[in-house]
Order: structure tokens, then C-alpha cells, then sequence
């Protein structure tokens, strides 16, 4: 008889014992914790590396001779890049739930908000500012997804690129759901100007430094150096100060329940990516070999983009005098993204210190000098150009 | 409640149309003023035209809709299970997703980081969307695959091979060829891999066989999981193509671009032909167990799906843009799976190499024969004996069938595809930068030699690929010992000696082959055989391989 013509009744597990009849787990490599979650499963060596599995090495490269993934994409250095796990452990779907449970909160406040009228009786300075800066404001996410977007291709594991994939994914969606927010409650008050807001991003002084920031980390021919700028320099700064600081905090003394929701998902996902940042940076930093060298070109970065990210901020500073019913300080909301970008510098280890702004009275229009003068003490090292 | 109100029609705000939701979105793009940002991603063709969104979908309703998507796979998976689909599935058909399931979760996640380039490359914002959609849409199929491997492998009798999946996908000498797949889609001139090879060709027309025909395959064979997961990834592909085909439309527009374009479109298509067609056809063909007379065959299936569908109407109509179209390749590709056999051969390259493979492949047997002679005529009299000559090999013991006295000629293997040459008539060789390589095909020639090139037809090319690597997996065992070479790729079960590969789907123990059973045998590179020869000994040796061989009965 020849093997073919074995019986056997059943393909189920377990339905003969045999040598590997039990090997049910992905068996080559080393779990973060005790097991492997999900997301490692699904994530872990599907881009493989040379130095692990690759047999035959990458077989086409660029033109010059780069291969197709190459560590040399960023100037930091790493022994095990294998060894960063996102902690927000997403996959496909954990990221499509989440994404859609986002778009489905949005929509159910929009469309109660609209239904009950509410719009119509948002203060009318308030418009403006939903009009003119809000409007302005989502250019600066977008900008920041597309980075992200363009980033995914260079990391030199899957767990990387795929935190900076959904990364892009969360940024790209909150510029969407801005624009098609505005759109919507524009179209129930009169005169609501859907233009406005690119020419404020493109034109209005308060909004430049913005803009340059952003464009300097689109720029960026380093990915890591997009990603760091993001999450640990430009979203603490200018973005939360912005969303947090500024609209949640105000909104609602305007007659606005609505645009603190839609802007509060944004919020949520930026802990998610920060966290995913924090430990990617954090890792490269408390790396044995090339910590240092890591932690004193993170340190140019933050002193790069910190400065851009400080200008920016203190640039918005006129848009707290704008609503009629002053609920928040620009000067406080400063001071918080002060703290929490020191704060996330302590946690991967650099020094993120910034000076304390001088006292500045409500009202007062910053100009992009006085903004650098501002920072131009290096304080710890941490100086803005 | 008068007739035709719906409580969405009382309830819901008047909202703003799709097609100015998708231009309000596409205006969030803006042309930075402080600092240029440096094209990252190389290309020697010229786009101005910025594409146009055909879908015009955002993502507020793209988000919902694939979550439903998952919903449905998800759900459908745990019915399979309470089905008890596993006691009736085909061991065959399972085993051979060992490979397939190895492999295709790469290319996946390749074609998500090529939306980077695409998103870069592209002139405006238009097409931002549809990109980014692509970009989440292929992280999802590579994880969604990845999730449905590792439901196998909880499910199935043999996790053997399942096990070891991303490990065996670096080491195999088959999913090389998948990498040489998956790496096209991002690595070289942006436009002809990402736009051409990924989208307006593998992605067009191969994912048709890929995500399409190989489902109806598995549920024949008792595999629901299969269909679910990849019916429900084909349905994103037509977003693909839609971003494809308009970003083709820009670089259309560039007269500059013909010549790239004829070469990469012939390039694209004569590799995804190879690749392809070798993998899909021989999972379709040999890992199937049902015979049913009245089902299409993979030749059918091409024909339908790549000659009637993507070649005469996709394809043809590039003529009128100026772009030569090579049909003679068409013609071939067809000619070659139809005439000369070229999945029955690489069917019997994967079979006489089984020992190097991380699954099980068992012997052809009369019911497969009679369907074979059906459907390809003559059949028996090229193939039969070899598979009643494995069938007899099949016992722990024997001779493994690479190195008994069949006749059987071990190929020599493309530079290009990195597929076999198994049409042993087409075969040749060249040399390029002072070293002799060989190929499956003119074609293949062409590819290495002048496409893959700094200039091509006195145009420099400074952006396209180059083949790099240690290409031949023969080169990299050369003189090795089975046993030795199967141990360092850890294709080895966890008791250390049996063999994850067998070829035959026995579940006894005493059926398995070990590494004892395959030591004292020796791996050689014809490759490297070819370029020791004489100019004289070289060219006897192409002669004689193209005759071709018989097999004879052991």
C-alpha cells in the first residue's frame, strides 16, 4: 500500500498524535510577555530582516544599490529593532472597530446637535473662530498624516511601520472628520464661509509658524525624525494647546457641545500614538550600544522642531482672545503643553525643558519675534533656534 | 406613518454630497511655502497630470463599512468552527495553504508601504484618499491573513509547516519566488512598481486567480475559512485597481513615458505570468481533491479571467494612448500554461524537491489522472508515471525521488522570476556584467538584461531596480547535505528529526520521514555547475536541457 491510500476520517486537531501534532503556536519569536498576544502574531516577522530569517538577503534593490528595507533610513541606531511592540497592540481589526466606533460617535453628536439646532446658536464670534481657525486647524492634521503616511515606508520591522501606519490612519480621519464637521453644522448657519479656513492656513500671520512647522516635519527626509516630531514635539506643543487647550476648553461657554466632541476623538488617539511613540523612543534610548548616540540626535530634533513647534504655539496665542466668553488662558494652556512635552521628554529621556513663558496679559498679540525671544534662553539644553 | 417616510428619513440632517465631501477633502492638500519637501521615492518617469478620484469615498464611511466587512469574516470563521469544518476538509487543499499563507501576507504589507510612494509621487490631493484607503485596506489583508493562518494551525490535524510560517517564509526555496513578487511592488522606480506591477497588473488582473479562483477551489475541498477571508479581501480591490488605472491615466499623459511604460507593463506582466501562474495554478490543480469534470481548469480560468477580462479589455485599449502592447507575451503566457504544461512542470519541480518544502505534498492518483487527461490532453503520457513513481517513493526509506533514477532532469532556475525552468525548450542563458546567468524565457532574458538596467533603449534609467541578493536558493546549499540543509532552515518538527515536509498525508508516526531517511544525499546548484564549464561543455549542456527528458518508471 503507498501513502496515498492512508485513511484517515477527520482533519481535525487532535484527531491523530503524531510527532508536531501539537505545535499550535508561532514558534520563532520571542513573545514580550509570557505569551504572545494577538497583535505579535499577526504582526511580528511578517517584514523580515536578513539578520533573522532572510536566507537570501533582500533580492532586489534601488538603483543605488539600497536594498529594500534599509536600516540606514535614520540616523538612529538600535541593536534589536525586533524589539518594539506598539502598545496599543493594533491589528486589522482592532483598528477598523476603533476607527469606526470613532466615526459612529461623531456622526451620532453631529446629527443630534443638528437636529436640536444647535449651530444656529453658537455664539457668532465663536463661528468665526470655528470658521476661520478650527478651519485652518485641519490643514495642520492632514499635513501631519500625510508625514505619517509617507514614514510607514521606511521602518525595519512591521511593528514599527505599522504604528506609523495607523499613526497616519488616526491623523488623515480627524482631518476628514474636521472638514466634513465643518461642512455640516456650515451648512445650517447662515454665511459660514467653508473657504476661510485653507486662506487662514495659508495666509493669516497667526497661522505661519503653524504651517512652517508642519511643513519642516513633512520635509524631513528621516522618518524616525517625522515620527518623533509628531508625537513628542509638535502634538504636545501645538496640537493638544490647540484641540485641549483651546477649543475643549472653550467651546462650550460659546453654546458648542458638538465640535469638543468631534475634537476629543483626535485627543484619544493621540494618547494611543504618544504611548506607541514613548516606547519606541524610550527602547532606542535605553539601548546598550547606541543610546547615546540616539539621545543626543533626538536632542537636535527636539531643539529643531521644538523651536518651530514653540513659535507656532505662541503665534495662536491671539486666538484665546477671540471667543466672547474668555473660559480659558492661553497662558495656562502654555503652560500645560509646557509640562507635558517636559514631562514626555523625562519618559524617553532627553531634556524637553522649555522656559516659562513672561507673564503675558490676555489679549496681547504675540508677534513670531517675541515668540523666539521668548525661547531663546536655552533652559537645560533644550533651547529653540 | 405615510407610505415611503422611514425613521432615517425623519431623523437624519440633510448632509452634504459625496462628490463635494470628496472635493473639500481632497482641498486640505496645500503646496508648502517654507520648505520643499525632496521627492523620497525615485522615478524616471514624469507626472504633471494629478489623478483623479474615481471612488470618491471619505473615510468616515469607508471605516464602518470595512468593519462590517470583518464582522462578517470573523463571524463566519466561528461557524466553520461549530460546523466542525475541519473533519470534512481535504488534508491536501490545507497543506498546500502552509505555502500560499507563508508568502502572501508579505506582498500585502509591501503594497501598503508602496502607498507612500504613490501618495508622494501623485501630483495634488485628489487621489490622497484613495491611496490612504489602500494603504489601511492592505494592513488589513496581511494581518486578516496572518489571523486566518494562525486559525489553521489551532485547527488543523498538522500545525506542522503552519508553525514555523514567517521563519519558513525567509528560508524556503519557493517563497523566494513570492519575494521577488512582494518586493517589485516597492522597491525601484516608484512607477513601475507601485503603479505598474503592483496595481495595473498583479492587482488588475492576477488577483482575479489569486482571490478569486482560489477560493472556489477551497470551498470544494471543504475550506469555508479560505473564500471568507479573500472574497472579503478581493472586494477591496477594486478600489486598488480604481487608484491603478487613474494614476496610469496621469502618467498616460507624458509622451516621455511610452517607452518606460511599454516596459514595464511587458516586464510586469510576463513576471506576475511566471509567478503567479506557477503558485495559483499548481494550489488550484494539484492541491484540490475534487474531479469534478465540469469545473473550469486553471487554463479556463486564465483564459477567462487574464486573456478575456484584463488583456482585451484593459490591456488593448492602451493601445489608443500610444502604448505598445506586446501580444505576442499574451499569446505566449496562455501558450504556455495550455501547450507547454507550464503548471503541470512546476508541479513536478515542487513535488521532486519535497524534502526541502514546510508542507505535505501526497501523490496524484487515478481520479486525479482521468481529470487531468479531461481537461489537458496528453497529460498522462508526460506526467502519469512520475506521480505513480512518487506515489511508490512515498515510504520512509526510499529513495527520495530527486535522486532516484527517474530521468528526471533537476531544472536550472531563472535569474528573473526565480521560478524553475521547467519549458525546457524556452530555456537560456546570457551574461550580464561579465557573468553567465540563466532564464525561463526570452522574455526573462530581456527582463535582467535590458529592463532591469541603468538605460534602456539610450534612456538612462538611473531609477530602476536592480537584482540583487543571494538569488538561487541552490547557490546558497550548494554541497550541502539534505539532512544538514533541512536542519538550518528548521523545517524539522519539535521532536527534532522528524521531517515537517512529507510526500504523502499519512498521520502515523511510523509513516514520517526523518533526517536520517534523507542524510547522505547532495544538493547542487546548476547554476553554478554551468558557469564551470568549457564554452563547448556549456553549450551541450543548453542543448541537451532544452530536448527536454522522459521519465521512466522505478
Amino acid at each position: 500500500m503507498t501513502m496515498q491510500e492512508t485513511e484517515t476520517t477527520s482533519a481535525a486537531a487532535g484527531a491523530k498524535v503524531f510527532p508536531g501534532s501539537d505545535s499550535r503556536r508561532y514558534n520563532y519569536f520571542e513573545p514580550k510577555g509570557r505569551k504572545a498576544t494577538h497583535y505579535e502574531d499577526v504582526t511580528v516577522d511578517v517584514q523580515p530582516d536578513p539578520e533573522r530569517y532572510l536566507l537570501q538577503n533582500w533580492i532586489i534593490s534601488f538603483g543605488d544599490g539600497t536594498p529594500t528595507y534599509s536600516k540606514d533610513w535614520t540616523a538612529l541606531k538600535c541593536t534589536d529593532w525586533h524589539g518594539f511592540r506598539a502598545p496599543d497592540q493594533e491589528w486589522e481589526r482592532t483598528h477598523y472597530q476603533r476607527q469606526s466606533t470613532i466615526v459612529g460617535m461623531i456622526q451620532n453628536v453631529v446629527e443630534n446637535a443638528r437636529r436640536a439646532g444647535a449651530p444656529q446658536r453658537f455664539d457668532k464670534a465663536w463661528v468665526a473662530v470655528l470658521q476661520n481657525h478650527v478651519g485652518a486647524f485641519k490643514h495642520a492634521e492632514y499635513g501631519l498624516g500625510t508625514a505619517l503616511m509617507r514614514a510607514q515606508r521606511y521602518g525595519y520591522t512591521q511593528m514599527v511601520n505599522n504604528a506609523i501606519l495607523t499613526n497616519a490612519s488616526y491623523k488623515l480621519r480627524f482631518a476628514q472628520d474636521l472638514t466634513l464637521y465643518l461642512a455640516e453644522v456650515g451648512s445650517d448657519i447662515g454665511g459660514f464661509d467653508l473657504d476661510a479656513g485653507k486662506a487662514h492656513w495659508l495666509d493669516d500671520p497667526i497661522w505661519q509658524p503653524c504651517r512652517e512647522a508642519v511643513e519642516h516635519i513633512r520635509a524631513a527626509t528621516d522618518f524616525l525624525e517625522q515620527y518623533f516630531a509628531v508625537n513628542l514635539v509638535f502634538e504636545p506643543l501645538v496640537g493638544e494647546l490647540f484641540r485641549s487647550g483651546f477649543v475643549m476648553q472653550v467651546a462650550a461657554a460659546q453654546n458648542d457641545f458638538s465640535t469638543p466632541s468631534v475634537i476629543s476623538a483626535a485627543e484619544a488617539d493621540y494618547e494611543r500614538n504618544l504611548a506607541n511613540a514613548v516606547e519606541l523612543f524610550a527602547l532606542l534610548l535605553r539601548d546598550p550600544a547606541h543610546g547615546e548616540d540616539n539621545r543626543i540626535m533626538l536632542q537636535s530634533w527636539f531643539t529643531h522642531h521644538g523651536g518651530l513647534a514653540v513659535k507656532a504655539a505662541l503665534q495662536l496665542q491671539p486666538l484665546w482672545s477671540l471667543p466672547r466668553v474668555k473660559a480659558a488662558s492661553f497662558a495656562d494652556a502654555f503652560e500645560r503643553a509646557r509640562n507635558r512635552v517636559a514631562a514626555i521628554g523625562r519618559e524617553i529621556g532627553i531634556d524637553a525643558d522649555l522656559p516659562a513663558l513672561p507673564p503675558v496679559e490676555v489679549g496681547q498679540v504675540a508677534t513670531p519675534a517675541a515668540a523666539a525671544a521668548a525661547v531663546t534662553a536655552p533652559v537645560n539644553g533644550a533651547a529653540a533656534e | 406613518m405615510p407610505d415611503g417616510l422611514t425613521l432615517n428619513k425623519i431623523t437624519s440632517q440633510k448632509g452634504i454630497g459625496i462628490t463635494e465631501a470628496a472635493r473639500r477633502v481632497a482641498d486640505l492638500g496645500w503646496t508648502p511655502s517654507y520648505v520643499k519637501e525632496a521627492m523620497a521615492f525615485p522615478t524616471d518617469y514624469k507626472i504633471s497630470k494629478a489623478p483623479r478620484d474615481p471612488m470618491k469615498q471619505v473615510l468616515r464611511s469607508y471605516f464602518p463599512m470595512q468593519e462590517e466587512k470583518d464582522n462578517r469574516v470573523y463571524g463566519a470563521l466561528d461557524a466553520a468552527l461549530r460546523g466542525d469544518m475541519f473533519r470534512n476538509v481535504e488534508p491536501r487543499w490545507i497543506e498546500w495553504m502552509k505555502l500560499f499563507l507563508a508568502i502572501i501576507p508579505f506582498p500585502e504589507i509591501s503594497a501598503a508601504r508602496s502607498m507612500a510612494t504613490l501618495g508622494q509621487l501623485a501630483p495634488g490631493d485628489d487621489l490622497r484618499t484613495g491611496f490612504t484607503m489602500q494603504m489601511i485596506d492592505e494592513f488589513r489583508h496581511s494581518t486578516i491573513q496572518m489571523n486566518l493562518k494562525k486559525w489553521y494551525m489551532e485547527n488543523y490535524i498538522d500545525p506542522a509547516g503552519f508553525d514555523i510560517t514567517e521563519k519558513a517564509f525567509g528560508k524556503c526555496y519557493a517563497t523566494t519566488i513570492g519575494r521577488q513578487f512582494g518586493e517589485a511592488f516597492l522597491t525601484g522606480d516608484a512607477i513601475t512598481a507601485s503603479n505598474i506591477y503592483l496595481q495595473v497588473v498583479a492587482e488588475t488582473a492576477f488577483t482575479n486567480t489569486l482571490f478569486v479562483a482560489m477560493p472556489s477551489e477551497a470551498a470544494r475541498n471543504g475550506d469555508y475559512a479560505l473564500p471568507t477571508v479573500f472574497l472579503s479581501v478581493q472586494s477591496d480591490e477594486s478600489r486598488h485597481i480604481g487608484n491603478g488605472h487613474s494614476m496610469l491615466m496621469s502618467v498616460l499623459k507624458e509622451p516621455d513615458n511610452h517607452l518606460l511604460l511599454e516596459r514595464d507593463i511587458r516586464y510586469s506582466f510576463w513576471q506576475n505570468h511566471m509567478i503567479v501562474d506557477a503558485a495559483i495554478g499548481t494550489i488550484i490543480e494539484y492541491g484540490t481533491k475534487n474531479r469534478d469534470k465540469n469545473k473550469e481548469s486553471y487554463a479556463e480560468l486564465w483564459h477567462r479571467w487574464i486573456f478575456e477580462d484584463y488583456y482585451r479589455t484593459y490591456m488593448l485599449p492602451l493601445e489608443k494612448y500610444g502604448i505598445k502592447i506586446h501580444h505576442d507575451d499574451v499569446h505566449e503566457a496562455f501558450d504556455s500554461i495550455v501547450k507547454k504544461n507550464y503548471v503541470h512542470k512546476i508541479a513536478q519541480f515542487f513535488s521532486a524537491g519535497w524534502w526541502a518544502n514546510f508542507w505535505r505534498i501526497e501523490a496524484m492518483t487515478e481520479r486525479d489522472f482521468e481529470w487531468f487527461e479531461s481537461k489537458y490532453p496528453g497529460w498522462y503520457d508526460e506526467f502519469g508515471v512520475w506521480w505513480e513513481n512518487y506515489a511508490k517513493l512515498s515510504k520512509p526509506g526510499s529513495v527520495p525521488i530527486t535522486f532516484a533514477d527517474t530521468g528526471y532532469v533537476y531544472p536550472h532556475r531563472c535569474w528573473s522570476s526565480l521560478v524553475p525552468c521547467v519549458i525546457r525548450e524556452d530555456f537560456q542563458i546570457d551574461e550580464v556584467d561579465g557573468e553567465l546567468y540563466t532564464y525561463a524565457s526570452e522574455v526573462d532574458r530581456w527582463t535582467h538584461k535590458e529592463a532591469f538596467a541603468a538605460e534602456y533603449q539610450g534612456r538612462p534609467t538611473p531609477a530602476m531596480g536592480r537584482f540583487s541578493g543571494r538569488r538561487q536558493w541552490e547557490e546558497v546549499y550548494d554541497g550541502w547535505d539534505l539532512a544538514d540543509a533541512i536542519q538550518d532552515m528548521g523545517f524539522v518538527r519539535p521532536d527534532g528529526k522528524t521531517l515537517v515536509a512529507q510526500p504523502h498525508l499519512s498521520f502515523e508516526e511510523k509513516d514520517m520521514w526523518t533526517l536520517d531517511h534523507v542524510r547522505g544525499h547532495t544538493i547542487r546548484s546548476p547554476l553554478l555547475a554551468l558557469r564551470e564549464m568549457t564554452p563547448q561543455q556549456r553549450q551541450a549542456h543548453v542543448e541537451e536541457y532544452r530536448k527536454g527528458f522522459k521519465i521512466r518508471r522505478v
